[in-house]
């Protein structure tokens, strides 16, 4: 078969799949387990970022959250950050970085399989206060811990 | 594309498991210091994880994850076997998944 025309049809073939799979309402957006919030990624203050990631911004401090984080960051492009609650019914969990120009870092959906741990690594622009949000049973609770940044991780 | 490194492990009724991703995660504020451009954004937005085809949890990460991201979490339940898989996609919809057998 003719080369242009072969690709012309893989192409046209592609094009039609998806515009058939899009029809079909599969890929609408729809508020699923993790659906991208981008509100809440492109708030600049730290009570828009737990806001547009959980729908509040009223948490309150919580002992049975445990972050851990590095006192001093010795590289603020990669700061270790780790959460655990023993708590119990935990949906999602929320990294916040206070000073960072966006600082909702990352939001976790978790299944009810999954246990209230998460561990990654965010960048921090400069010292400021890592705040991770948990919310059970639909409240929020918090802890917050201030990590000093030396070589800020943002770039620029 | 073997973008996916993951490490999983049973134990005591619970699975951790670790993934290490190779994505430049550019957060788009970064200048490119020869010609003070900006450097666009290109980050890893959802990470999806499943269990056995079962959805275990979704990260949604901004580019303030750092560079060849990092991800541990933990679910109970998993054998030794079992599958996990690690789905990736990003800001220009390019994407990536891997699968892993909990050790």
């Amino acid at each position: 078969m003719n080369l242009l025309r072969r690709k012309f049809l893989k192409t046209a073939t592609y094009v039609s799949a998806t515009a058939t799979v899009i029809g079909s309402g599969v890929l609408l957006p729809q508020r699923v387990l993790g659906a991208y919030n981008a509100e809440a990624f492109a708030a600049k203050d730290v009570s828009g970022a737990i806001t547009g990631s959980m729908g509040s911004d009223q948490h309150t401090a919580s002992d049975a959250i445990k972050l851990k984080a590095p006192d001093i960051a010795e590289n603020g492009a990669v700061v270790p950050v780790t959460v655990s609650s023993s708590m119990s019914n935990v949906d999602s969990i929320s990294i916040v970085a206070a000073a960072n120009q966006s600082p909702l870092t990352s939001s976790y959906q978790l299944s009810p399989a999954s246990e209230a741990f998460v561990s990654t690594r965010i960048k921090m622009a400069k010292t400021s206060d890592v705040i991770a949000v948990v919310k059970a049973d639909g409240k929020l609770y918090s802890t917050t811990k201030q990590v000093k940044v030396t070589i800020g991780g943002c770039g620029g | 594309m073997a973008s996916i490194k993951i490490r999983a492990k049973a134990k005591g009724g619970v699975t951790t498991v670790k993934t290490l991703m190779s994505h430049p995660m550019e957060s788009g504020l970064r200048k490119n210091s020869k010609t003070g451009e900006k450097i666009p954004e290109h980050h890893i937005t959802e990470v999806t994880a499943e269990h056995d085809g079962k959805v275990v949890m979704t990260a949604n990460w901004s580019g303030g994850i750092s560079k060849n991201p990092y991800l541990s979490f933990k679910f109970k339940g998993g054998a030794s076997g079992d599958k996990i898989k690690i789905s990736w996609v990003d800001n220009k919809g390019e994407s990536d998944s891997q699968e892993a057998a909990i050790k």
